[in-house]
């Protein structure tokens, strides 16, 4: 778990005259003028690669905020993109709704449903909400499966949706004008997550997860906060999932299944947990791992992911993130020497 | 009322799997407090070697003793070198640790034995037990093996002191450690006797459902149910609840919601003990001291 860290030498450091904290803002001005400038530069393919890195980030801020921060274990995040993205492919299917109109449609199910879920998780701590929510993953493709909700959800098939249309006048291509919607969704929802985790909020959170007891003894609504973080979270990665849906331009009930929300887990571990940076690292790392994994083994492509979280909790267990602040906080001890 | 008794007949032979899957699982949970996710895949992979072994021509049972032996020193050994450093550690990191271990044994199953389903063969004679209309020889075999399994863990425990240095060790680490049991070999051990009870399971289970890399998923979830169905804590409690969950699977299968929703059975029976009792029906309440 995160300890607190009093010591900040980074902070009073100055690089080149600026401070850390102005460093940072040019730092992410630049990732965000890079994202803007990537889809003319690269091709089709890689365009869709940079996009689903983005969708999986959200998914995985979106389990970041209930694992990371609020200690609650989930490995069940994986139902959850499934129902946002299948909302999205039967709103899309069966009614004439514009896709645009589906996102937040989807956002609200899966708010819902999280908070649903997370009412009953309320009375389980670590290992037991491990496993309910393990359960939760196993079964979720039977339920997409099923026969009776099968004109709904296309039964086996899945269901196939056309992506949407660059609006008129834009000089985009559809899959370029599809990044940025994902990428409009994108910076609002780590905008608002970020907000809700650096004040009162996020302290809140961090204390349930921290300590319980002390928090429920300093005021804090333990049922109320871990509810709606199951909610939000689910909301997240929800979102994430109706975006992945237009992009995928297709859902299919054994997308939807345990190692989906394994690939989760691992990434938010990889990336840092309770990091909202680290979640970027996390996506990227599960959207090329596979590839990569493909060409070291072909039969064995999940053990590639065990062999990670195993050596994660060995070696770094706070991540890539951890990593980098480890270090930036060695160099900021250095310059100001 | 025939088709009724079938059903909750064959209900307690798949019950005595969950039984054995949730006592494995109750076994480390009450010596370490972790709940091993991998306990499925390594099951299955013992059961990977009795097939490999059967079809190389070993006589069963020769073949069923051997892939014990191999299922006991695979337990000890993943506690002795993966899951040790992990003994104090949060939650989180033990949870992460087990589901790494549950992807790399799945994928060395699939990789080594490959993805392909593959019956596998049962000790028992392939015909209706002495005529009987309610269970398959192999159903009657696969309770009267789980009793055993059951009997000589018991005996184990009760009679010998190395079960009583087990208990010890799991009941009070650090008075055994004064007396002078080595409290860390006890929970390898513990961790290769539950690798056995898996590897039966897993061999029981193989000549229903076929042999692939992901046949325990769902035994592994109602192991789970089992054992909290009974309580986390309490062995005799875990077997009885596995008993419970196969009849009410097999119940539920039959008559509510047929056998396309089985392991969403499994997950409202997890959701609804915890909800309703979650301590179980023979397990301790935890109370926590301020």
């Amino acid at each position: 778990m995160a300890t607190l860290d009093t010591s900040r030498p980074a902070a009073a450091a100055l690089f080149a005259g600026l401070s850390l904290r102005a460093w940072k803002v040019i730092g992410l001005a630049a990732v965000l003028a890079a994202a803007c400038v990537l889809p003319f530069t690269i091709s089709s393919y890689q365009l869709l690669l940079a996009n689903q890195v983005i969708v999986y980030a959200v998914a995985l801020l979106g389990l970041n905020i209930l694992t990371g921060y609020n200690g609650q274990f989930s490995l069940g995040h994986g139902a959850f993109y499934a129902i946002g993205a299948y909302c999205t492919a039967i709103l899309l299917d069966k009614t004439g709704i514009p896709y645009w109109a589906t996102i937040p449609l989807a956002g609200a199910l899966c708010f819902v449903a999280g908070f649903l879920f997370g009412l009953p998780a309320l009375r389980l701590e670590g290992h037991y909400l491990a496993l309910a929510t393990f359960a939760l993953a196993v079964a979720t493709p039977q339920l997409l499966k099923y026969k009776d909700f099968d004109f709904l959800t296309g039964g086996v098939q899945g269901i196939v949706i056309s992506g949407p249309d660059t609006p008129g006048g834009l000089p985009l291509r559809s899959d370029q004008w599809l990044y940025f919607f994902c990428l409009l969704w994108t910076v609002p929802l780590f905008v608002l997550a970020w907000n809700l985790l650096r004040g009162r909020t996020g302290r809140a959170l961090m204390a349930i997860r921290d300590h319980p007891l002390a928090a429920s003894s300093m005021g804090i609504d333990l049922a109320r906060y871990k509810s709606l973080t199951f909610g939000v979270s689910a909301m997240y990665t929800g979102i994430a999932g109706a975006l992945g849906a237009l992009l995928a331009q297709f859902v299919s009930p054994d997308s939807f299944d345990l190692f989906l929300s394994i690939r989760f887990l691992v990434g938010i571990v990889f990336g840092g947990l309770a990091s909202m940076a680290g979640v970027f690292f996390g996506a990227i790392f599960i959207e090329f791992v596979p590839n990569l994994a493909d060409l070291v083994s072909k039969a064995a492509p999940q053990a590639i992911y065990g062999i990670v979280l195993i050596v994660c909790m060995y070696l770094m267990p706070t991540g890539v993130m951890g990593l980098l602040r480890a270090l930036g906080h060695k160099l900021g001890r250095l310059v100001a020497r | 009322m025939l088709a009724f008794l079938h059903q909750v007949l064959s209900g307690l032979a798949t019950g005595g799997i969950y039984a054995s899957v949730a006592l494995a699982l109750v076994m480390i949970y009450q010596a370490t407090h972790q709940v091993n996710f991998a306990q499925g895949e390594m099951a299955t992979f013992s059961t990977y070697m009795a097939w490999k072994m059967i079809d190389s021509g070993f006589p069963y049972w020769a073949a069923f003793l051997l892939t014990l032996v191999f299922a006991f020193v695979v337990g000890v050994t993943i506690e002795r070198v993966i899951v040790r450093p992990f003994y104090k550690a949060p939650v989180l990191s033990v949870v992460a640790v087990f589901i790494g271990l549950l992807l790399i044994i799945n994928s060395l199953s699939g990789a080594i034995f490959d993805y392909t389903i593959k019956p596998f063969p049962s000790p028992f004679p392939s015909d209706a037990w002495y005529g009987s209309p309610y269970l398959s020889s192999h159903e009657v075999g696969m309770i009267f093996v789980t009793l055993m399994v059951l009997a000589l863990i018991f005996a184990f425990f009760r009679f010998t002191p190395l079960g009583l240095a087990m208990r010890a060790a799991a009941e009070n680490p650090v008075s055994s450690r004064l007396v002078g049991v080595r409290v860390g070999w006890m929970l390898a051990l513990g961790w290769g006797l539950a690798g056995m009870i898996g590897a039966v399971a897993g061999m029981m289970t193989a000549p229903i459902v076929y042999l692939d890399p992901y046949m325990m998923f769902s035994v592994l979830l109602y192991g789970f149910a089992g054992a909290l169905l009974g309580g986390i804590d309490n062995p005799w409690g875990a077997v009885l609840g596995g008993f419970i969950v196969g009849v009410l699977q097999n119940l539920a299968g039959a008559y509510v919601v047929g056998t396309e929703l089985m392991v969403t059975v499994a997950l409202v029976i997890i959701v609804g003990i915890l909800v309703i009792k979650p301590s179980g029906l023979f397990g301790r309440t935890i109370v926590t001291r301020v």
